[in-house]
């Protein structure tokens, strides 16, 4: 399980109703299924993850979230998680405040473009990073909205978002200290608990 | 032509009947006095009993869903694209049971039927029907096969309506619910087309409101161009284009052709009106569009059908197709939501298939693996 998913875990009330948007194969859902005994609804847009997921026994809907999530109630869920999925949409904000709607709170994981070989990158190439965790050319990348963690704090100020608890993935085992003392340098990843 | 016996089909099937003589209460008040249904079943029930299908089947449908009657039938069942060993609905762990609906003309009570009051065929005066009465009807079949609870109850299209009602009128006695290329209720557009159909059927003056049963006459025009209003509308534009585009039968574009059918569109549809018209009674199509424009799953329930669903102890996977204009995935958009809202569980896929409403009989790869993985869940313990 990638190590931002273990973070989230234990955020998550045994026994609740889970959203999970961009849900993927449902590797996630079915792990807080198993150990949380949540109720879990995952929606996704590939087909093959939506099989495995199938597969897996887990309630998946086919949806595209840039298409709006109009569909689901006011505070339906008691949480929504979204996992490295909102570079990609069309409109993050949006999404965060259906996400807010929907949920009584929200977990929202990020890559964190600050990150220190990102700035290295851009700084000395001039080019826009491309690594292992960022394999996507500019021109075919699904990651049309990247920011750093100083940006999304930003965002949940601005729109009143109540920051719950903050948690940062750094790139190796050696990390985790900076990636927790300078997060928008040294966080690879960003996990962010909210609510309204 | 000998085509039985491949690995993937349940092979020869031989339809029973089975006779209820108490009578059957329907929605409209009346009473069919006593009632018989024709059935087919695949598979082996499992001791436990746990195991059991029930396929509901379309407008058109009827109780042979999969395999063949005797080796040299040309056709399969209507279904068996989906039932069978190691297909969707898999015989070598489920017990399929598949019927004639009431009102049928396939060998259940219907119009083609005799009235035990008159001693002639019910004709026009078969009483109109509602979706729950075959659930009802189905209900006395599961009692009669010693099947307290069916794994899934399963329907495409008309079947899939069926399925959900089994969830709100029977909510123990099914596991798992599958609606494919269904709606809660029609539109206005589609209750147009039925009326179409309708209108087609009446408009042959062998018709005669229905009486042509008891002058061994078909009103054989006006059931081929209801078919034929129908079948346009199970088809979408791409599927047209692909299988026919604009070519002719013969002569040219710039002569035209002296046959009175011009285009291939035109011979298919034909074929597919004349087949229908000899196999089909006109006053069963005229029973079973209007049990169709009737259904309205949320009706009784101030409207709401997440107050509807929220009757319903099952899970539910509910399958559209991209093209399906008749039953578009907006109306399974609908069931998902209300089902989502009821906080029922549900799974949910829209198939890309250029094969309009027909898509849910044919064999579309990713609609058949999302079938199968569903499947797995299905008659386990849960």
């Amino acid at each position: 399980m990638r190590l931002d998913l273990t973070h989230i875990q234990r955020w998550i009330e045994p026994g609740s109703r889970v959203l999970d948007l961009g849900c993927g194969s449902g590797e996630f859902l079915e792990t807080l299924q198993r150990e949380r005994s949540v109720r879990g609804t995952g929606i996704e847009i590939d087909e093959d993850n939506i099989n495995a997921a199938i597969a897996r026994g887990l309630n998946i809907i086919e949806q595209n979230m840039d298409g709006g999530l109009a569909n689901f109630r006011d505070q339906s869920f008691d949480t929504v998680v979204m996992a490295h999925a909102l570079q990609a949409v069309h409109y993050p904000d949006k999404v965060l405040e259906e996400m807010l709607r929907i949920g009584r709170q929200c977990i929202v994981t990020f890559p964190n473009f600050g990150h220190w070989r990102c700035r290295l990158y851009l700084g000395t190439r001039g080019r826009m990073p491309v690594s292992k965790f960022m394999p996507h050319s500019w021109y075919d990348t699904p990651n049309i909205h990247f920011c750093t963690v100083r940006d999304f704090e930003a965002l949940c100020s601005e729109r009143n978002i109540r920051i719950l608890a903050r948690d940062f993935v750094g790139n190796t085992d050696r990390e985790p200290l900076l990636a927790t003392t300078w997060p928008n340098l040294f966080a690879t990843t960003a996990i962010y608990h909210i609510t309204r | 032509m000998t085509t039985t016996l491949d690995s993937g089909s349940v092979g020869i099937v031989t339809p029973r009947t089975v006779r209820f003589d108490q009578p059957l209460l329907l929605a409209c008040g009346r009473e069919l006095p006593d009632v018989e249904l024709v059935y087919e079943t695949y598979g082996e029930l499992n001791p436990q009993r746990s195991n059991a299908i029930l396929i509901c089947h379309a407008l058109s449908g009827h109780h042979h869903a999969a395999g063949y009657h005797h080796e040299d039938e040309r056709k399969p069942g209507w279904w068996d694209e989906c039932i069978g060993p190691g297909k969707p609905i898999d015989t070598r762990r489920f017990f399929v049971v598949s019927l004639n609906n009431i009102g049928g003309c396939h060998g259940s009570t219907g119009p083609t039927s005799i009235n035990p009051e008159t001693g002639k065929p019910w004709g026009p005066d078969f009483p109109p029907l509602r979706a729950r009465d075959w659930v009802h009807s189905q209900a006395r079949l599961a009692d009669y096969l010693g099947i307290d609870c069916w794994a899934a109850v399963i329907g495409g299209s008309l079947g899939g309506m069926q399925a959900m009602r089994w969830s709100l009128e029977y909510p123990d006695r099914l596991k798992h619910c599958v609606v494919i290329a269904a709606a809660m209720k029609l539109s206005a557009q589609n209750l147009a087309f039925n009326e179409l159909a309708r209108q087609a059927i009446f408009s042959d003056p062998v018709f005669d409101d229905g009486n042509y049963i008891y002058r061994d006459e078909i009103p054989a025009r006006g059931l081929a161009l209801a078919r034929m209003v129908g079948h346009v509308t199970y088809l979408s534009d791409e599927a047209m284009a692909n299988k026919f585009g604009r070519e002719l039968r013969a002569g040219s574009l710039e002569m035209g052709n002296e046959d009175d059918i011009e285009f291939q569109v035109q011979s298919y549809l034909r074929y597919q009106g004349s087949q229908f018209s000899s196999q089909f009674d006109a006053n069963t199509y005229v029973l079973m569009t209007r049990a169709l424009d009737y259904f309205d799953l949320a009706r009784e329930y101030d409207n709401d059908p997440v107050k509807a669903f929220s009757h319903a102890r099952c899970s539910f996977l509910v399958i559209s197709f991209s093209t399906d204009w008749r039953f578009s995935p907006t109306r399974s958009q609908e069931i998902v939501d209300a089902l989502i809202a009821a906080d029922r569980p549900v799974t949910y896929a829209e198939i890309e298939a250029d094969e309009g409403h027909d898509a849910f009989l044919m064999p579309i790869p990713r609609y058949l693996r999302t079938f199968s993985a569903y499947m797995q869940r299905v008659g386990g313990d849960d």
